[in-house]
């Protein structure tokens, strides 16, 4: 028999949880805002730290370590120096054809690096925090990557912090195509891979499977939400599915979002 | 209550949700968060009383919820409900010995995730399930597990550091005095 403080404890409990979970969505994602204000400090600590880890690295580094680096850097840098005359030009080539065939192309995207401040530490949510958010130019549903891919689209935005959707949770899905064969998928969940965290099920394939594992995916500008051309991953395996009436991939994405410390977000 | 005993712990959810979010090693090493609030929740329950479990549970809960995209909400009950089962029968557990504790962490790292869960479903989100929740699930009551005993006797120490030892009273009793002679 539950005496009156037990009562009293679960009414207590009982009660914050439906106002709570009873709140409209701007009022919750407001409570949110102001109690993760509170982790601010620790978290801007924590970047400090890392800071001052990385200064104190490169202070220590041996000069002859950096000659090599610097060496090395020098070689590729005359690399990308042809490579860049080279895209110029194909670039300039693009814009008069374009031109000719009266064709406008899209904006071009300026992007913002963020830092990663934290994961979501539910095992069940793929998303993250960043360090930038409404007063730095972001809202919801900008692409965020990182140089060797698409990692996923900004969420939530608050006024200096903002929720990234990682690709592989249920709340991003990517339109794509296979670059080799042009067919057409929705990259939908994470896959039932437990060591590999970065396999995801690419859904929506055409029956008459054309695609092979080695095959690069791309988003493929459908939807609106990412633009075309985006790297994304590379096509594990295959299957037919539904008693072979559609088919479906596995592709291990580029960007690992496990290690992730810096992302880069498209703006407009 | 000893208010230095419930600090402590309030401090040590709001660094537990802290880690929880910021602290990559773990994700990488086990595939899941490292989750400390369930053993901060079985040392309430076995050395606090109601209103310290009640406490930790709805501020750890909120923390929790704000940091992560769970519907505000979801997580103070199952902390709280996980700590009352172990506190309402605290009187008949095996408390001091490290296997009792390990086990205890363990059963409350495995239904803290699993009553959230029923409570994000029912919500009508979508959260991201499959095989590889299992074993999230799996080894977050191993680390809930491990971590418990560690964390008793962690905050064992701090509490000989910031709180005062009870007096001791003597075998002198009043009542049981000889008085001795004519009154």
């Amino acid at each position: 028999m539950l005496k009156r403080p037990q009562w009293l404890a679960w009414g207590a409990v009982a009660l914050v949880t439906l106002v709570l979970l009873n709140l409209p969505d701007q009022w919750a994602a407001r409570v949110k805002v102001a109690v993760g204000v509170l982790f601010l400090p620790l978290f801007g600590l924590v970047g400090s730290a890392q800071h001052l880890a990385g200064e104190a690295s490169r202070a220590l580094a041996p000069r002859d370590e950096l000659h090599r680096q610097l060496e090395a850097l020098r070689r590729d840098h005359q690399q990308l120096q042809l490579e860049l005359v080279r895209a110029r030009e194909a670039l300039e080539e693009n814009r008069r054809l374009r031109h000719l065939l009266d064709w406008h192309p899209p904006g071009p995207w300026k992007t913002r690096v963020c830092r990663v401040l934290a994961r979501d530490p539910a095992s069940w949510w793929q998303s993250l925090t960043l360090d930038a958010g409404a007063r730095d130019g972001l809202r919801s549903g900008l692409p965020v990557l990182v140089p060797e891919g698409l990692v996923g689209r900004v969420d939530h935005v608050a006024e200096t912090t903002a929720e990234v959707i990682l690709v592989g949770d249920p709340r991003c899905r990517v339109a794509v195509i296979v670059r080799e064969t042009g067919d057409t998928g929705v990259l939908s969940t994470r896959s039932a891979g437990v060591l590999d965290h970065r396999l995801v099920d690419l859904t929506h394939l055409p029956r008459l499977l054309a695609v092979r594992p080695g095959h690069t995916v791309l988003t493929s500008g459908l939807g609106g939400v990412f633009p075309p051309g985006l790297p994304v991953g590379t096509v594990v395996d295959t299957r037919s599915v539904g008693y072979g009436l559609y088919a479906e991939a596995r592709v291990q994405l580029h960007a690992d979002p496990a290690r992730l410390r810096e992302v880069l977000v498209l703006l407009p | 209550m000893n208010r230095t005993r419930l600090t402590l712990v309030l401090l040590l959810a709001y660094l537990a949700v802290f880690l929880q979010a910021a602290w990559q090693a773990p994700r990488l090493w086990l595939g899941t968060p490292l989750s400390l609030l369930p053993p901060l929740v079985v040392y309430a329950a076995l050395r606090l009383d109601l209103l310290a479990l009640t406490l930790l549970a709805l501020a750890g809960g909120v923390a929790l919820d704000a940091l992560s995209a769970n519907p505000l909400g979801t997580s103070p009950l199952p902390l709280y409900l996980t700590g009352w089962l172990i506190w309402a029968r605290r009187e008949t557990l095996v408390q001091e010995q490290d296997y009792a504790r390990l086990l205890l962490g363990a059963l409350a790292g495995l239904l803290v995730p699993l009553f959230t869960l029923i409570l994000v479903l029912s919500s009508g989100a979508e959260p991201d399930l499959g095989r590889h929740t299992l074993w999230q699930v799996l080894a977050g009551t191993v680390v809930a597990g491990v971590c418990t005993p560690v964390l008793f006797r962690l905050l064992d120490r701090l509490e000989r550091w910031f709180v005062h030892p009870p007096l001791t009273t003597g075998a002198y009793r009043p009542d049981r005095e000889i008085k001795r002679g004519r009154s």
